[in-house]
């Protein structure tokens, strides 16, 4: 049961990025949730994935600046160097504290402060991945009565971050990265409304 | 007390957070109720999972008996991830944007406010120095962290940074070779004591304190982000305060004046480095 979703939180690493893309070329110009993006990069590469992603997204697209206010139809992208979190009041916070699992973005700091946040309104999708980054954020967002979506590591370039993942959870929906693609862009009853 | 997951035996609730916050601040003075709670809270729940502490209540009475215990509780909860010529373009345009405008001024003083351990004012002295201005510039580094602010004085790093440091360096146009800037001893790079012979260290926090001067430049990255929009409006209006028309603010990559009541004081001189002036 996939109820009413007001954001998505999607997480990937190695391999994430073209899983990312296929995602973000089936959604609807006007999909209606909140979708929000943390992809490990390596340091330093300067906001080029921005203006990569945007050209596959119908949906506006950005990385969101600090405290700015989360709008629903909008795909963010957490920005590198920058872990990325939500306040109560659905603003976006920054942080530059200490990488967790080696990374920053960490997508369970996203995951996290996703759920706490937005509880069973909220969906979470972990991607392809070469570490255990998202794990916890996935426990998280189920602990909250979150929907979660894991990509089934047979089909994933690198199975361990969702491997990983399965170890903490049972998810809702495991499948390839087109059926999750057809799951969240074409499945009615997960639209919110 | 909660049992939460098996690695968070005590779990942090926002109301518990808060209470904390104003017993804090009428015991010591210092204000964090003005922070964003997202990153505040992940860091004080850490905090709690680090030294084990059993309750919320706990934590809070140590915290109110014993000072040298909230000092060291100040310490961890404030985040001081910092690294030279963070964000080299940043540097790379306040040299070519803002420099020119500062000499033309006899002499020019500076803010850099949150500077932490010292990373990022050791790269402005550097590039004031190799633009001809350091000798007319008064920077006033300031922090809330005492500990960070030793560490800035002492100006000492540990070697193995060097390379990404010097990487920083010659990305952001530095024009001499960056080893030049220090001694390398025992595993370390101490930063020559003239870098800092112009250098003002003193605690300051930008929660309560007011106004100490007026600055041509106020550096103050990756540090609003820590706090909700009240207080980032309150330390943007103490800047306001304190720069003259003409003064210059630079901010984090991902810190804007947009949201803010006092942005048509201000305008952009670089868009994506987040440089503004003041202009009324
Ligand atoms: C992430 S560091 C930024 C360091 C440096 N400006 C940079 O961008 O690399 C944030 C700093 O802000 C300081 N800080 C936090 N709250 C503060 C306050 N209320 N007043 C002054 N400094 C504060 C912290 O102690 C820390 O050193």
């Amino acid at each position: 049961m996939l109820g009413k979703i007001e954001a998505i939180v999607i997480g990937g690493s190695w391999g994430g990025i073209d899983a990312v893309i296929k995602i973000l070329s089936a959604l609807p110009s006007d999909f209606k949730p909140t979708m929000v993006i943390a992809l490990h990069r390596p340091k330093n590469v300067v906001n080029s994935l921005e203006g990569i992603l945007k050209k596959y997204s119908k949906v506006p697209f950005s990385e969101p600046y600090d405290k700015e206010e989360i709008k629903l139809n909008h795909v963010y992208l957490a920005p590198s160097n920058y872990h990325l979190l939500i306040e109560k009041n659905k603003i976006f916070s920054l942080d530059v504290s200490e990488p967790v699992n080696y990374f920053r973005p960490s997508i369970d700091v996203l995951f996290e402060s996703a759920a706490e946040v937005y509880g069973k309104f909220l969906a979470g999708i972990l991607l392809t991945g070469a570490n255990k980054d998202g794990g916890n954020g996935m426990k998280t967002i189920a602990g909250k009565g979150g929907f979660t979506i894991v990509q089934d590591p047979s089909t994933a370039a690198s199975g361990i971050m969702p491997s990983a993942a399965l170890r903490l959870i049972k998810p809702d929906f495991l499948g390839s990265v087109h059926s999750i693609t057809e799951l969240i862009s074409s499945g009615k009853e997960f639209i919110w409304q | 007390m909660k049992e939460g997951k098996d690695n968070k035996i005590v779990l942090l609730e926002d109301d518990q957070l808060e209470d904390l916050f104003v017993s804090l601040r009428q015991r010591y003075g210092y204000d964090f109720t003005g922070y964003a709670k997202a990153s505040i809270k992940r860091r004080v729940q850490k905090f709690i999972d680090t030294i084990e502490m059993e309750s919320v209540d706990l934590l809070k009475n140590q915290l109110l008996r014993d000072e040298a215990f909230f000092k060291y509780f100040l310490d961890e909860i404030t985040v001081n991830v910092t690294e030279m010529f963070r964000d080299p373009l940043f540097f790379a345009s306040l040299k070519k944007n803002v420099f020119p405008l500062l000499n033309t001024y006899p002499f020019i003083k500076i803010w850099d406010a949150g500077c932490s351990s010292g990373e990022e004012l050791y790269s402005l002295a550097i590039f004031l120095d190799e633009e001809g201005l350091y000798g007319k510039s008064r920077i006033y580094a300031t922090d809330i962290s005492q500990r960070v602010l030793d560490k800035a004085m002492d100006g000492i790093y540990p070697i193995d940074m060097m390379k990404e440091y010097t990487g920083n360096y010659i990305h952001a146009g530095g024009k001499r070779s960056f080893s030049e800037y220090y001694t390398a001893m025992y595993g370390n790079a101490i930063f020559r004591g003239r870098l800092k012979k112009n250098v003002m260290f003193s605690a300051h926090n930008l929660a309560v304190d007011e106004s100490f001067n007026e600055f041509n430049l106020i550096v103050c990255r990756n540090v609003l982000i820590y706090f909700n929009r009240d207080l980032q409006e309150r330390v943007i209006e103490l800047f306001l305060k304190s720069l003259p028309v003409f003064g210059f603010l630079a901010l984090g990559n991902k810190e804007t004046l947009s949201f803010s009541i006092f942005r048509d004081h201000f305008e952009e001189i670089d868009k994506a480095q987040k440089i503004y002036r003041r202009i009324n």
